[in-house]
């Protein structure tokens, strides 16, 4: 949220390096190379069923690799729980289906890690809380429940969610998916934001626009693997790969 | 046949004096079933088989024989060994008081152990892995996460076992407890009226199931103000 200079750090905050995936005999993620550095900006695109989400679900381990190397602000993902932890407190995530305590108002979904996990006082957690809101602009609503509020102000509250933790990088999985297409724009424009402050950011969706407007880089991934990845400009105007070619035709065609 | 009303009001007050040891089977109990409920919950999903297994023999046995049976093997079965009447449990298990509520508590313990289960397995997976990504330990998510949304999925289970177990609980009358069904028992082999006397005492277990029903039902609308009513998209 401090101001750093996008793309020009070199500092490497996600590493995977040969990275396998296997569920049962079925391959998901087949030699996975990707670096992300610090303020990078990813879009992850892909046909369904083409690895997206499991490649990012890895790098906070919801999905465990079956080999290879995951590296995240230099630490290796291990077995080991406290590095799993310690990893997933710098790695915000934003899920398609939002995911909010169902059970907690909007105020306390906000509050509930930063005071278990970061160990933060309840008045500072809550001052925290609010800033987030008023950032995704809807401080109003603090003290509904998830239920109350539209898909577009839940994915908002989750991105508020995510952000509080001071997250280092946030994943995104398929944000607006789930949403009315109303409702696609208002969680677009927060995103757009955090991109231009700065925030690294790795996002599996299929909003070509945001992708266009926001991303350092596009990823295209099929059947497991990363089939090309390029500049936006160069990846939407002259796409090297026939499968890519074939997808942005069928996607950009309607 | 005459109903005798005369008999009625004379002998609803003589049964009401046993509603405090009906009570007393009732709530310790329940509250001694639950913590066992949630005992074998733990054990069952813990994943460690010498854990899971002697819970899953536990519900098996109490779920799949009758509580009067239950009740007859603790009454005047235990005793039988003696290194139960040497045990320091025999104080409780010499009195049919503590056999009763020791056969209620296994046997509601094994019943909504497995409605806490339904509950926990109804905890959307989604929500759970929001509060891995947020960091939270396995504990955490289950303290603050699993707890009050099973919780909330069970009471719905848990106030029909809660009545189901209230009604049981006039089957501690079989080992000489006065409770209203004893009491009532006693007018019976006095008075020679069992027609009276049982559908005044069906009456008084009607109207205590209406009360908790309603007690539970508060207890659920304000667990669930926080799920969409419904036919609201």
């Amino acid at each position: 949220m401090t101001n750093i200079a996008p793309a020009a750090s070199p500092e490497t905050l996600i590493q995977m390096k040969s990275v396998n995936k296997y569920f049962g005999n079925f391959q998901a993620l087949k030699n996975i190379n990707l670096e992300v550095k610090k303020g990078e900006k990813i879009v992850v695109c892909g046909p369904s069923g083409s690895g997206k989400s499991t490649m990012i679900r890895c790098i906070n381990r919801l999905e465990e690799h079956t080999d290879g190397h995951i590296i995240i602000d230099g630490n290796e993902l291990t077995d080991k729980v406290k590095d799993i932890n310690a990893i997933r407190r710098e790695v915000g995530m934003v899920f398609q289906s939002f995911n909010l305590f169902p059970h907690m108002t909007i105020l306390k979904n906000l509050m509930l890690a930063q005071r278990l996990v970061r160990k933060t006082s309840k008045a500072e957690a809550r001052e925290t809380a609010m800033h987030f809101l008023e950032r995704v602009k809807i401080p109003e609503q603090a003290d509904k429940y998830p239920v109350q509020l539209s898909g577009g102000q839940q994915q908002r509250v989750a991105i508020a969610r995510a952000l509080c933790m001071k997250p280092e990088i946030i994943l995104f999985d398929e944000p607006t998916s789930a949403l009315d297409p109303e409702m696609i724009n208002e969680v677009l424009e927060v995103m757009t934001d955090l991109a231009k402050e700065g925030m690294t950011m790795v996002c599996v969706t299929h909003e070509m626009g945001f992708a266009r407007s926001v991303a350092d880089r596009v990823i295209f991934m099929d059947a497991g693997e990363i089939v090309e990845e390029a500049e936006p400009e160069d990846f939407f105007l002259n796409p090297q790969n026939e499968r890519t070619q074939k997808f942005l035709s069928q996607i950009l065609t309607h | 046949m005459i109903f005798d009303f005369e008999l009625i009001a004379d002998s609803i007050p003589k049964m009401l004096m046993g509603i405090g040891l009906t009570f007393q089977l009732l709530f310790l109990s329940a509250i001694l079933g639950l913590i066992l409920a949630v005992l074998l919950l733990l054990m069952r999903i813990s994943g460690k088989w010498y854990l899971s297994w002697p819970a899953q023999v536990h519900i098996y046995i109490f779920r799949g024989t009758p509580i009067l049976v239950q009740i007859f093997i603790i009454y005047y079965g235990l005793p039988q060994f003696e290194f139960i009447r040497d045990s320091i449990f025999w104080p409780i298990l010499r009195e049919p008081f503590g056999c009763a509520i020791l056969a209620l508590t296994l046997n509601t313990g094994a019943y909504v152990s497995e409605i806490l289960r339904g509950g926990v397995l109804g905890v959307d997976r989604g929500v759970l892995e929001a509060g891995a990504a947020l960091g939270l330990s396995v504990r955490q998510k289950f303290i603050y996460l699993t707890v009050p949304i099973a919780a909330r999925l069970s009471l719905p289970a848990y106030s029909n076992d809660f009545i189901s177990l209230m009604k049981a609980t006039s089957l501690a009358s079989t080992i000489t407890l006065v409770d209203m069904t004893g009491i009532a028992r006693t007018i019976v082999s006095q008075t020679f009226a069992p027609y009276e006397i049982f559908i005044s005492l069906a009456i008084i277990y009607m109207i205590l199931t209406w009360v908790f029903q309603k007690t539970f039902g508060r207890i659920e609308k304000y667990l669930s103000r926080y799920v969409k009513p419904e036919g609201l998209a």
